[in-house]
């Protein structure tokens, strides 16, 4: 199972700082602790970059997660 | 990517494709495009900073012979508070189109407030003075410390400060607040010898690019409106521009104009839907230029912020825990790259107990925009102050207390993700073995260093790659080119197909020659539109290869492709690029080859810069001496376009730390609108900026590439500020190192 690793700020939501889901695309982790934890909105996760295994994905949708894969919300970054 | 890979073109410093356009002035930018028929359109800017608006009266204006039409915030649709995606991030559709027009406040001095088109640009100007506008003039607040205070005047009625676990009760300037921690802050600080804390302050800063903000535009109520204009995204121009005016987004065309630099400040939009208002209501084409001073008192530049930073150390120069805050100034709508800011403050170090606080707040000024690597500048300033003089209390090397603590692949960051292969510790190895480094400070000048990091970004680009029946072909891509980019899409493209770059001509496509793609910025061009543009000349390879195959009689796996020439692998067979495209007629249709992606795993790039300067004693003015920027580009494709970057980034560095901020008197009135008071370095102000090109490949691009554009102007806030105050032998706590606040300095302790 996919490991997700809350930040300092998502912990506030979740109390926790990290969860185990088993899930095999990005959309399905976000539905998965959504559903885990009431305080996270759905719709908002869905608006956040996310890193999977240290590759940072703008909008990772459909992104595939392996079994052993570790996950982090972020701030999507922009730039100049 | 493999690390031993060889290029034939990448690597090469080839002659840029634009470059005799711009240099015979053959290029058109934003103000260059006339129409027949065409009039001008001009803005009426608020003379205070803070007011009501009682009353517009518009009607003497519309009676003058020459005005033709007349726009206010009321001919915008009626917006709702939207979010609309971006390449700079999300943007509230309705603050993006209070700010082109105010609606029923005026929230900064030059905040626009109505429009008029008349059939000369002098006309419109003159006729600003028949708008008759009611203000009731509210108490300004300039200063985010001001903002925050409880009693502070409010600018929104309607914000609530976001990031608390309870709502608060009671409007605030304070947009947001974010925190990121990891470890154990009060344990790292107990744990440590010596602790480090100090506060700054730095300017808000315009990007100075030289081009005004400028377009022409068409509104065609059946068929389709067109809008060209300098932008950095003119895909992002469009969708912004229908939302505030209620298009479909298929009715409106953006064409980009060549641009005159933008460095983030040309992501949004300020005349575009304003010009098409003016264009609908009076059946004409619209150009709107803005003048100097509006550049500066109307866009947005970055903001000013104040910031604390504190770190905690072992005797040794082991970094035990950090702590930063941060309250970066907004402009008048929330927005601050403040995020950003928490995200790399700490982050060139592998210090396992960090805790950030920031504050997103509005004040009386304008919104702020993009400038190169949003955010970290500020933040990372402070942070390299204060390493800087723990380096000096515990007696150390300051390169070797940031190589004891350098964030190096496995470093867990703040924001999340441990680091994958990054270059810090090579860019501050090249600067330790610098000539710069190894030579002896001059007597009586100060030396200073600091490293930068950006994440960089990847995103959304679209490419198409048409080739021709002689064998050139054309590159057609979505990101405008403003550092160079269409030599680094012309060599990508020469090296996947092996012809030479000059056979390869690209062009920026406007909004109905591709799908979106998203704008320059956040260095992800070279990065993001060069993987298209590998893919799309993979997709031609491809075909030349199936095309081949069919004249031979083989499959396309029996066809090998190098040195641009097609070869039979079951015979003696070849034919050259050329060859194959000319013979394309016969074996299927013209060859071509398009990539619509969404680039991921941009790589950090980290950077290293040393900066030398002579302080005169007696005026307070500091002359940079000698200055070298050091930065990790993952692999340069242009070399010489490459260490433009890593100039450009340090000289706008250099001059946010010495010379250039915003004046406003008491009243919130800008007082240096211009070039000659607002002080941006000039070429005969600098020495030549020494570069030093670090290559460590980002594993997620096929050529290694990180992009360069942004981390350049992180590193100078700290080295000059270092630097200065080593000279004058005092702590720089304030940026910029104008002469009076040296002086003050000096002559005050």
């Amino acid at each position: 199972m996919a490991i997700v690793i809350f930040s300092s700020e998502l912990q506030k939501l979740t109390g926790e700082e990290q969860t185990r889901v088993d899930a095999e695309v990005f959309k399905d982790i976000v539905t998965e602790i959504s559903n885990q934890y009431s305080a996270l909105e759905h719709d908002e996760l869905m608006e956040m970059a996310v890193a999977i295994d240290g590759e940072i994905i703008h909008t990772p949708f459909l992104e595939k997660v392996a079994a052993t894969s570790e996950v982090h919300f972020l701030y999507r970054i922009s730039g100049g | 990517m493999s690390e031993a890979q060889e290029f034939k073109y990448i690597g090469q410093r080839t002659i840029r494709p634009d470059g005799f356009d711009k240099v015979t002035g053959r290029a058109a930018y934003g103000a260059d495009l006339t129409l027949p028929g065409m009039i001008w359109g001009k803005t009426l800017r608020s003379p205070h900073a803070h007011a009501k608006i009682i009353s517009i009266d518009t009607s003497k204006a519309e009676a003058h012979p020459d005005v033709m039409s007349v726009a206010t915030f009321e001919d915008f649709v009626t917006l709702q508070s939207e979010s609309v995606a971006g390449t700079e991030g999300a943007s509230g559709v309705l603050d993006v189109a209070r700010n082109c027009l105010a609606d029923d406040k005026v929230l900064y001095h030059g905040h626009a407030i109505a429009a008029i088109a008349a059939r000369t640009e002098r006309a419109a100007k003159d006729a600003l003075d028949l708008i008759d506008v009611e203000y009731e003039l509210l108490p300004s607040v300039m200063d985010v410390e001001d903002a925050m205070k409880e009693d502070s005047p409010v600018l929104h009625d309607d914000m609530f400060t976001a990031g608390y676990d309870e709502k608060p009760s009671k409007a605030s300037n304070i947009a947001t607040r974010v925190e990121m921690k990891m470890g154990d802050v009060d344990a790292g600080f107990a744990e440590a010898d010596i602790i480090v804390e100090r506060e700054f302050r730095t300017p808000t800063a315009h990007q100075g690019y030289i081009e005004p903000h400028a377009c022409t535009v068409t509104y065609d109520e059946n068929g389709q409106s067109m809008v060209w204009c300098c932008t950095q995204g003119h895909f992002d121009v469009r969708t912004l521009t229908a939302k505030v005016l209620g298009m479909e987004l298929g009715k409106l065309k953006v064409i980009a104009s060549e641009i005159g630099g933008g460095f983030g400040g040309k992501t949004v939009i300020y005349q575009e839907p304003v010009a098409l208002v003016l264009s609908k209501k009076s059946g004409r084409p619209v150009k709107m230029v803005m003048d100097r001073d509006e550049v500066f008192i109307a866009t947005g530049p970055t903001s000013a912020a104040k910031l604390k930073a504190k770190v905690g150390a072992k005797k040794d120069g082991t970094i035990t825990a950090m702590q930063g805050w941060m309250a970066y100034e907004a402009g008048a709508f929330k927005g601050s790259p403040m995020v950003p800011g928490v995200m790399t403050m700490f982050t060139p170090y592998d210090c396992p107990n960090v805790l950030v606080e920031g504050f997103d707040v509005v004040v009386n000024k304008s919104k702020v925009a993009a400038y190169r690597a949003p955010g970290a500048p500020q933040a990372e300033y402070a942070a390299e102050m204060v390493v800087n003089e723990l380096a000096e209390i515990l007696g150390m090397d300051p390169i070797d207390l940031r190589l004891k603590n350098a964030a190096k692949e496995g470093t867990q960051t703040i924001y999340g993700p441990k680091l994958k292969r990054v270059g810090l510790v090579e860019c501050l190895e090249a600067a330790k073995n610098s000539p710069h480094y190894q030579s002896a400070i001059p007597e009586g000048q100060g030396r200073g260093l600091a490293s930068g990091f950006w994440f960089n970004i990847g995103g959304q680009s679209s490419v198409s790659i048409n080739m021709n029946p002689d064998g050139t072909g054309t590159i057609v891509e979505g990101s405008p080119d403003i550092g160079g980019s269409r030599a680094s899409m012309q060599m990508m493209a020469a090296e996947v197909l092996q012809i030479e770059p000059k056979n390869l001509k690209p062009i920026i496509a406007d909004t109905e020659n591709l799908p979106y793609s998203a704008g320059t910025g956040g260095s992800r061009t070279t990065f993001a539109t060069g993987m298209a543009v590998i893919e799309a000349s993979e997709k031609v390879v491809a075909q030349v290869k199936e095309r081949a195959a069919a004249v031979w009689n083989v499959t396309a796996e029996q066809v090998e492709y190098a040195d641009g020439v097609a070869r039979n692998t079951a015979g003696e067979d070849s034919m050259t690029l050329a060859e194959v495209c000319k013979s394309a007629e016969k074996t299927g249709g013209q060859i071509s080859g398009n990539a619509n992606i969404n680039a991921r795993g941009a790589g950090p790039s980290f950077a290293v810069h040393l900066c030398d300067v002579a302080v005169d004693k007696e005026t307070g003015k500091v002359d940079v001496t000698r200055y070298t920027a050091i930065q990790d580009a993952g692999k340069a494709i242009h070399p010489g376009y490459v260490e433009g970057q890593l100039q450009g980034g340090a000289v706008q560095g250099i001059g946010w730390a010495l010379n250039e901020e915003y004046i406003y008197n008491s009243d919130g009135v800008m007082e240096n609108p211009g070039f000659l008071d607002y002080r941006v370095p000039l070429a005969s102000d600098l020495p030549m900026i020494e570069t030093i090109t670090v290559e460590v490949p980002n594993a997620f691009h096929p050529y290694g590439v990180r992009g360069v554009g942004e981390t350049g102007i992180i590193p100078p806030l700290g080295a000059v500020g270092y630097a200065v105050g080593n000279a004058i032998d005092r702590k720089v706590e304030e940026l910029p190192c104008s002469p009076p606040r040296v002086l003050a300095l000096i002559q005050n302790g």
